[in-house]
């Protein structure tokens, strides 16, 4: 469904962020994208959804198809509207917009307006906390209830392929579990091919149907959770776990403060 | 008891005219950070053209409303493409720079096809005395009143319930996030400034109806800036309130206490305002919770 072959994408005309990287996204699959901070992780799904542009990047070579088409460089809005839909790092919900209108805004796209109502209920079927929030507004919702808001504003466009970055991010590991369990459901219930980015590595294996490890602007592993499980590197980096099983713990949070330029 | 019942209504008249001509600033404001120094120089080009087609051209002004709306939103849609589009990515304050160009720019065009003279506008509004409370004002007044509260109201509807509006204000609130979720931030640019123009425009007609067409509309256009200070800059209730408090106090100053001192009162305010709530009354205070 989505392949991606050889990317390159520089930033600013001189920064190599992602060098060569490959993957490939079956229908019907959760495919899960491991890497440590800075890997490009979240430079490739803005690759695929449109987003470098803003940003001053750019993909410089390889190619990105997704059904057969080329999407590489083309504009947010088109590849939104081939069915492609990005939940973007640090949740992102509008803020001043009430729990409501962020769903109508993330229907935006969709030409069936006469549906929406229904699937707003759908959100509010995987999301019952978002339902009894309905009229309040966005910025005043707990980090875990942004984070389902955000998912549930991507359903709303009915995506095909859902690409989720970092929904772990800053949560408590409960609610984890219950965002993976629903994205899960989401996955075999709507038939919406996942992309999954995180750095959680152990709950992305228990979810995924396949996974790619990446370093440093390129994919330097992937395989069956299972067999990854086994990898030495993997149990060691990834999992945290040395051969004497003591835990290593590494979250980092950061955050870019962009310039605004995705109009030029 | 009188006099104060007819300063009320002159200055909910002001108000709510100021409310329409700030409407389309916040709106610029909100959903691109660029301060439209030429919202004025709207105004006074929507007063020309309602002039233009009404006065020159003998259009029933029904019609000649309608078409005045039209070239609005099309100066709206050309300003933002060929004005502020090359500029993004530009520091803010370039852009607001661009906007007092636009501003000279538009009221040049203005006097180089009326000419500075004031002329006087044939009220196509009825106008005719209204004795309301013991009090007499024109009709024109009052469906000033009542044209400027529609279109508020209509707005209102608009950025609550429609796919734009709510696009609108998602634009205003994260770009980034709005460009993911297949928004043009383009296309809103665009809907931002033909609607801030359109509403200039029809608030510079219903001024210019009262009170004639000249180049001192801009200086009407003018008092947006307090009406934006003290409703804050990007509060869409913010400026309706404003513009209804400047301008009762606006007439309130030149009834009770002196014509002269009417015209200094609002700049008074802003003043004021900057020094104990620069966001304004209803300004969008940051959200903090990440
Ligand atoms: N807009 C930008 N301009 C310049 N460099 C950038 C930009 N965005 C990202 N980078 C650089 O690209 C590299 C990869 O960043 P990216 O955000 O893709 O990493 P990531 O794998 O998502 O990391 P994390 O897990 O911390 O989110 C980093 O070195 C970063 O500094
Ligand atoms: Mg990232």
């Amino acid at each position: 469904m989505l392949s991606l072959n050889n990317v390159e994408v520089i930033y600013n005309d001189v920064i190599l962020v992602l060098k060569g990287m490959s993957m490939e996204v079956p229908q019907g699959k959760i495919v899960g994208l491991l890497g440590s901070n800075g890997a490009g992780k979240s430079t490739t799904l803005k690759a695929i959804s449109g987003l470098l542009k803003p940003e001053n990047g750019e993909v410089t070579d390889g190619n990105i198809q997704f059904d057969g088409q080329e999407i590489h460089n083309r504009d947010a809005a088109d590849i939104v509207r081939l069915g492609i839909m990005q939940v973007m790092e640090g949740r992102r919900v509008f803020e001043h917009l009430t729990v409501e209108e962020n769903l109508a805004a993330g229907g935006y796209t969709r030409r069936d307006s006469s549906n929406l109502g229904r699937d707003v209920e759908m959100v509010y079927d995987y999301f019952p906390r978002l339902k009894e929030r309905r009229r309040q507004t966005a910025g005043y919702l707990s980090g875990g209830e942004q984070q389902m808001l955000a998912i549930g504003r991507a359903l709303m466009a009915r995506p095909k392929l859902m690409m989720l970055d970092e929904p772990s991010l800053g949560l408590a590991p409960l609610l984890v579990r219950e965002i993976f369990n629903i994205i899960k459901r989401i996955n075999q219930e709507q038939g919406a091919t996942i992309l999954l980015v995180e750095q959680n590595a152990n709950l992305t294996l228990s979810v995924a149907d396949y996974a790619y490890i990446m370093e440093n602007g390129r994919i330097v592993l992937d395989g069956y959770p299972e067999d990854l499980r086994q990898n030495a590197d993997v149990r060691e980096f990834y999992l945290g776990l040395t051969e004497v099983g003591q835990r290593k713990s590494y979250r980092d949070v950061k955050h870019y403060k962009r310039r605004k330029r995705w109009l030029s | 008891m009188e006099l104060f019942i007819q300063l009320t209504l002159t200055g909910l008249t002001n108000g709510a005219i100021l409310s329409l001509a700030a409407l389309g600033f916040v709106l610029i404001y909100k959903s691109s950070d660029v301060i439209n120094f030429a919202q004025g120089e709207f105004l006074l080009v929507g007063a020309y053209i309602t002039y233009a087609l009404i006065v020159q051209f003998g259009l029933a002004w029904p019609l000649g409303m309608a078409l005045t709306l039209a070239a609005a939103v099309g100066v709206g849609v050309l300003v933002e493409r060929f004005v502020l589009r090359p500029m993004i990515g530009e520091p803010i304050i370039s852009v607001i720079m661009v906007t007092i160009g636009l501003s000279s720019l538009l009221r040049a065009i203005v006097s180089t096809i009326w000419g500075t003279l004031p002329r006087s506008f044939p009220a196509f509004i009825p106008s005719q005395p209204v004795r309301i409370l013991g009090a007499t004002v024109g009709a024109d007044r009052l469906w000033a009143i009542a044209i400027a509260v529609i279109m508020l109201g209509l707005f209102t509807v608009f950025f609550r319930r429609s796919r734009e509006g709510i696009a609108m204000r998602a634009v205003a609130d994260d770009q980034q996030a709005a460009l993911s979720m297949g928004i043009s931030v383009k296309k809103i640019f665009a809907w931002a400034w033909s609607i801030a123009a359109a509403t200039a425009a029809i608030a510079g007609a219903l001024v210019a109806n009262i009170v004639g067409v000249s180049g001192e509309l801009s200086g009407f256009g003018l008092h947006v800036f307090p009406v934006v200070i003290l409703g804050g800059l990007d509060s869409i209730p913010g400026a309706i309130i404003g513009g209804v408090i400047i301008g009762l106090l606006q007439t309130y100053t030149g009834g009770y206490i002196g014509q002269g001192l009417n015209q200094v009162i609002p700049f008074v305010v802003l003043i004021l305002i900057l020094m104990i709530r620069p966001y304004g009354l209803f300004g969008q205070e940051i959200i903090e919770r990440v």
